[in-house]
């Protein structure tokens, strides 16, 4: 009997080698603030800096073709996201493709003289914008081997998190602050996951999920907003994409983004630079505007001040989605609302409630309190002429009111309670 | 006087793993016991502040459970016990 193998050989051959990680064209990690390379993995903070890492990828061969053969869900994009081409069959909630809808009526009375249009992303499986993060998260958790979902949550991310690890099979640890919406703890805990409320504001949850990082217990976690943060947030873009190719593959000339960390707004900007760089929409100029509410405005009043440094603030506002106080995206959502010669500006809880109703009567939409600030702060930056009424325009509706129905309780309700009897409805309707 | 600074993951290449430091003779404030951590850590204080000395624009500490943005910055006061944790910014949202 021949031996085959050689004895002075190394006992593992390549073939042996666990297969890199499929992320599709993505290429790595590279530092938004000192440019340090790193392989794509679990990794979220530059060694060098601290600075956020970003995925890298090769887009090359990339076509408008090629994504309008894709499925009617965010995974038609696939090739633009750090995912595997087959992410879209694994077990998920399939978000995305949500409708842009004509908002003619609400133009009227803004006096618009433009098309304005609102992407209403409450359409998604969980009715927020968060599935889509949350669903590019995932899938670099299965690439990564991390079998439990977690999160820092200020409810939307919550409910998205805990429904997608039920959809997949996985384990969910849900982290968010005690005093939210019941509408978003509520629908969370439903969803049966591990759910932990913490008594502190949302950057205290969020600092408490950054220590986790490293902790013995979250070995098999993927945080999707802390050491898988450079996926999750390439989920953002799916709203770019969408919007440019629900325009007929171009961009508005105005969009108006609600801002809690900016990763959304830096996002969108970056998807619509991406499609103009690969040429499926031609290059046209467009203007970034951030929304805020007064009580959490670290970012408008960055931008007010002409500073490029995020002073912190404690939040206060029924704007709870968008109340993180230490924005992490905070210096590039003003980089990108600069460049595009857009703003930044805040509204009072007031003004949102007023801009939730006011979206509500006039489009058939109720938007959360996250879409009212963004009303809110279009009507504001039309008064004050930063933004203009004769560019197209579209307004980002991140999330379903039905979350967030505290909002407007108090202020709206039946038009009168009666008996059941004709009579009683003349009266009501009567003229007076 | 004795306080204890938390470590990140990231950079507990500089203090042979350890999550926790324990500073003996921290001085007054937050920048004297950054000072102090770079004799039992050398080189890490360069991560946490930049070239002019200035906390990094990515990096979060806290002196017992308080941003020190919301407080003096590197002149935050330390006292006998006090807590320190240096915290990557870059999470959440």
């Amino acid at each position: 009997m021949t031996l085959l193998t050689d004895p002075a050989a190394p006992t593992a051959c390549p073939s042996d080698a666990a297969p890199a990680p499929d992320f599709g064209n993505a290429t790595g990690l590279v530092c938004r603030e000192c440019g340090a390379h790193y392989p794509l993995g679990a990794a979220y903070a530059c060694v060098e800096c601290f600075g956020p890492l970003e995925v890298s990828y090769d887009l090359s061969g990339v076509t408008r073709e090629q994504i309008e053969a894709g499925p009617a869900s965010l995974w038609r994009y696939a090739p633009l996201l750090p995912v595997a081409a087959y992410a879209g069959t694994e077990p998920n909630l399939q978000p995305g493709m949500t409708k842009l809808v004509r908002a003619d009526n609400l133009g009227a009375a803004l006096g618009m003289t433009a098309p304005l249009w609102i992407k209403d992303d409450s359409g998604n499986p969980t009715h927020s914008f968060k599935d889509r993060v949350v669903a590019v998260a995932q899938s670099a958790a299965r690439r990564l081997g991390l079998t439990t979902l977690a999160c820092a949550s200020t409810g939307n991310l919550a409910n998205a998190v805990a429904a997608a690890a039920a959809r997949a099979g996985m384990g969910s640890v849900v982290v968010i602050p005690s005093d939210l919406e019941a509408g978003k703890t509520v629908t969370t805990a439903t969803y049966d996951g591990t759910l932990l409320a913490v008594k502190g504001n949302y950057d205290d949850v969020n600092r408490l999920c950054s220590e986790l990082i490293g902790d013995p217990v979250t070995e098999t976690w993927g945080f999707v907003n802390v050491n898988l943060r450079p996926y999750y947030a390439e989920g953002s873009k799916t709203l770019g994409y969408e919007v440019a190719e629900q325009l007929g593959w171009r961009t508005p000339q105005q969009v108006v983004i609600p801002v809690a960390s900016g990763s959304l707004l830096t996002k969108v900007d970056k998807a619509w630079r991406e499609l103009t760089g690969l040429g499926i929409i031609a290059e046209s100029p467009y203007r970034v505007f951030g929304a805020q509410a007064d009580g959490c405005s670290p970012v408008a009043r960055a931008f007010a001040d002409g500073l490029d440094v995020i002073r912190p603030v404690k939040p206060d506002t029924i704007a709870k989605s968008l109340a993180i106080g230490n924005p992490a995206d905070g210096p590039y959502a003003l980089d990108a609302v600069r460049r595009t010669g857009g703003a930044v500006a805040s509204v009072s809880d007031a003004d949102i409630v007023a801009a939730i109703r006011l979206l509500a009567r006039s489009e058939g939409i109720f938007a959360e309190t996250a879409g009212g600030v963004t009303l809110a702060t279009f009507q504001r930056l039309l008064a004050t002429g930063q933004a203009s009424r004769d560019a197209e325009t579209v307004l980002l509706n991140t999330g379903d009111g039905l979350k967030t129905i505290d909002a407007v309780s108090g202020v709206v309700g039946p038009t009168a309670v009666i008996d059941p009897r004709v009579d009683q409805v003349h009266e009501v309707l009567a003229p007076r | 006087m004795a306080v204890t600074i938390r470590i990140p993951t990231i950079l507990r290449t500089y203090t042979g793993d350890t999550a926790e430091v324990s500073i003996s003779d921290p001085g007054e404030t937050l920048g004297s016991a950054l000072e102090a951590l770079e004799v039992t850590a050398p080189c890490i204080r360069a991560r946490i502040l930049d070239d002019d000395g200035s906390l990094r624009r990515f990096v979060n500490v806290y002196v017992d459970d308080e941003d020190v943005r919301f407080l003096d910055g590197l002149a935050t006061p330390l006292k006998d016990g006090s807590s320190i944790a240096v915290i990557p910014a870059v999470a959440g949202g």
